[in-house]
């Protein structure tokens, strides 16, 4: 066969298959369908195999991207499975939930003249070929017998936690919850991120011989210096930022309003869509309105939807060109049938007498020029005023780094807005000994920039036992 | 997993249960609470430690059958395990520098009451305890709390057994004679404490109660805890679960325990038939 043939000059990807929005909008199960082995291999074809590989720099953990399409389109998924898990090591999940358009994607040199390749599709179908095709037992590492702390296990701490494994680490995670995942597990819905799939990583990563004990509550159950009483020789703080912001608007206390991270942890983590299968209760009403315009708005809004919410409203104070969430995100959200509403900021909820949502009382918004930071800021129309009726409301104006480790850890430096003080390039707190990263650092930011400060910090970990090591055999 | 070690039924429908929990027992106080959950399809329900034993590494929990999961609960036996159960969490009660205390405990909640009066005793500081029952065959912990307290005054709604009368018309009376309080604890139905709380705005006397709002993670990350306190936004799983009585929304408080009330009877029905479906199989 020509050489020639292997190449697929397309402007455009591959379709990926997905449920149509009006059944997809009624159940729980995933939206994209992802790639057949066909349409994987026609994908990787349109990847140019450039020398440059700004791909490469896009991606937070510089994942192998050519190469391992290379092995894609040649149909060597195992060899391509290797190649990704060198660097990734949740990629399934980082298949689906990164924001490839602002990061590979965005420098793909095929995006000049078309689409960019779909590096998330193609590293999400290697990812679960790889789950349905092979047990992969990881070679045991020999202990080095040294133990390290890791709080938290979502996307930084499991990240961190795997690659000190790998350098034979004795890594025990500490998780609050009653699974580990974090956000992938209790944030993500379903229909996005599947739970099995997660678990399945997780089992991965404990298979590298991480430790996971849940139920330990951080600050509460142990402080950090009983983490080092019991031997452990760094503390690795990947807490994440799970504290709710409110508007600070009246009726919040009203029935029916919810932070965004409790209607979600309901629905995801303890599973109130099968209610009453499940324990869990979780109140929708007929009318949702959610608040705010990034992910966790559009999952907030698209789960009201598949519980059987009749109309279900995205307001937020901005235009849509200004809204964070992903914009296959908002897509996907808009042909559900969710219902936006921008430019309008909630100023007050009303209540019947009995204390439940009745409305929302908004004024509409119009935006200024953009100022020196390149925002522009909305401003309140005069005599804008007006309500509609809901009876659920959602608030998802971001969240926070949680304060318990830092309320009980003296010496521990942060921002006043929570964020845990770290040198950019180690993760290295004010403590010595003592590392973070992911969203306990920046506050609520992106998966993938968590696994990044993640590993970040497991290689500057490995250099400071390392250099302890040699210093004390001096 | 965490092991039930020993099964108590104190009244028809409080039972009392000591579960294996070594780091729960290692730094619990008094005021504090777990989470606990059954079983993998299980909600997330939180109880306050009634009871510790830091050798044994066992916590104490005494809960009320209101619920399906309650009611799950209280049919496991000793020996059973559960498979979750977190803590201690919320903030431990502060007794610094007081002479004469009341602690009032009502229904249940006699059983939170009760390791709140046994540290103050152990302090050295006079307890006097008020506990409030609708009718006799409701009281609990009526000898432990003997043996915790400089005066135990038992009350029942009814008058079948103790003093006649509510747990404020009590406290009153204490007042009334000349008793010197520096501090009140109440703890039990919300509209138990706020009662209280009214009663010793009325005398100036500082006012502690233990909020029991709906909770999921208790871990200070959803705020469905929340609660008013002077104004202000708090959430119950990490500011409190204990607050100044005289600065507590009450109402507020009373009305989002009812969020869930509708659901809650429909896990109560759905319960009842399946254990009918049980006992006929």
């Amino acid at each position: 066969m020509p050489k020639q043939s292997l190449r697929n000059m397309s402007k455009t990807k591959v379709v990926m298959p997905e449920q149509a929005p009006n059944v997809r909008n009624q159940n729980f199960l995933e939206v994209s369908l992802g790639y057949t082995e066909e349409m994987a291999i026609e994908e990787a074809k349109r990847c140019l195999q450039c020398k440059a590989k700004p791909c490469v720099g896009g991606c937070p953990i510089n994942v192998w991207i050519p190469e391992f399409i290379k092995l894609v389109a040649a149909g060597d998924f195992k060899g391509a499975y290797d190649k990704i898990k060198e660097t990734n090591n949740l990629p399934a999940v980082c298949g689906r939930v990164c924001p490839q358009e602002s990061q590979c994607e965005k420098f793909c040199v095929r995006a000049r003249r078309g689409e960019a390749v779909g590096i998330g599709r193609l590293e999400r179908f290697v990812a679960d070929w790889n789950l349905a095709n092979r047990q992969v037992q990881p070679e045991p590492v020999p202990s080095n017998g040294k133990k390290v702390a890791v709080i938290g296990s979502g996307p930084a701490g499991l990240s961190c936690a795997a690659d000190l494994a790998k350098l034979g680490y004795q890594v025990t995670i500490f998780e609050a919850f009653h699974v580990p995942g974090g956000v992938l597990m209790y944030g993500i819905p379903e229909f996005r991120l599947p739970k099995d799939l997660v678990q399945k990583e997780i089992d991965a990563v404990k298979q590298l011989g991480v430790t996971i004990k849940t139920n330990m509550v951080i600050g509460k159950v142990l402080s950090l210096d009983e983490l080092t009483a019991e031997g452990y020789e760094v503390i690795f703080i990947g807490s994440g930022a799970g504290l709710p912001s409110f508007m600070n608007i009246p009726g919040e206390n009203l029935n029916g309003v919810y932070s965004a991270n409790e209607f979600l942890t309901r629905i995801n983590l303890m599973k109130a869509y099968q209610f009453p299968k499940t324990d869990t209760p979780v109140k929708v009403g007929k009318r949702v309105a959610v608040i705010g315009g990034g992910n966790v708005a559009m999952d907030a809004a698209r789960s009201a939807k598949r519980l059987g919410a009749e109309e279900v409203y995205i307001v937020y104070r901005r235009s849509e060109e200004e809204m964070p969430a992903r914009l296959e995100e908002v897509h996907h959200a808009q042909e559900e049938g969710i219902i936006f509403k921008m430019l309008t900021n909630p100023t007050r909820i009303i209540g019947t007498e009995d204390g439940w949502i009745k409305a929302l009382e908004c004024v509409e918004m119009s935006l200024t020029e953009a100022d020196e930071s390149g925002r522009r800021r909305p401003v309140v129309k005069t005599g804008s005023e007006h309500q509609f009726e809901v009876d659920t409301v959602v608030v998802a104006i971001g969240q926070s780094p949680n304060p318990l480790i830092k309320a009980t850890t003296s010496g521990l430096d942060t921002h006043a807005w929570g964020g845990i003080i770290v040198e950019e390039e180690t993760g290295a707190s004010s403590l010595a000994g003592v590392y973070a990263g992911g969203d306990a650092v920046t506050g609520a930011a992106t998966v993938i920039l968590a696994m990044g400060a993640g590993k970040k910090s497991a290689k500057a970990i490995d250099d400071y036992l390392q250099s302890q090591v040699s210093s004390s055999r001096i | 997993m965490y092991k039930i070690v020993r099964k108590e039924i104190l009244n028809p429908s409080v039972k009392l249960m000591e579960i294996e929990a070594p780091y729960v027992a290692k730094k619990a106080e008094p005021g504090q609470f777990i989470i606990f959950r059954i079983d993998e399809a299980g909600e997330r329900i939180p109880l306050t430690i009634a009871d510790f034993n830091r050798e044994k590494g066992t916590v104490t929990i005494i809960f009320q059958e209101v619920g399906k999961t309650t009611k799950r609960l209280g049919q496991l036996a000793e020996g059973d395990e559960i498979l979750d159960f977190v803590g201690p969490l919320g903030v431990a009660s502060h007794f610094e520098g007081l002479k004469k205390v009341a602690v009032i405990g009502g229904g249940l909640g006699t059983a939170i009451a009760y390791p709140q009066a046994k540290k103050l005793h152990s302090l050295g500081i006079e307890v006097d305890t008020i506990i409030g029952f609708r009718t006799q065959d409701l009281i609990i912990l009526e000898d432990e709390m003997a043996v915790v307290s400089d005066r135990l005054i038992v009350a029942t709604d009814d008058g079948s057994n103790g003093h006649q009368g509510f747990v404020t018309d009590m406290l009153d009376k204490c007042i009334a004679d000349g008793a010197d309080y520096d501090l009140v604890i109440a703890i039990g139905p919300i509209i138990m404490m706020k009662m209280v709380s009214q009663l010793t705005k009325k005398y100036g006397i500082k006012t502690i109660v233990s909020m029991n709002p709906v909770m999921v993670d208790g871990t200070g990350m959803c705020g469905g805890c929340r609660i008013t306190v002077d104004g202000e936004i708090k959430f119950a799983c990490v500011d409190g679960p204990d607050f100044d009585g005289h600065l507590v929304d009450f109402d507020e408080a009373m009305r989002r325990q009812m969020m869930y009330q509708f659901e809650e009877s429909e896990q109560k029905e759905t319960h009842h038939c399946q254990g009918k479906e049980a006992s006929n199989a």
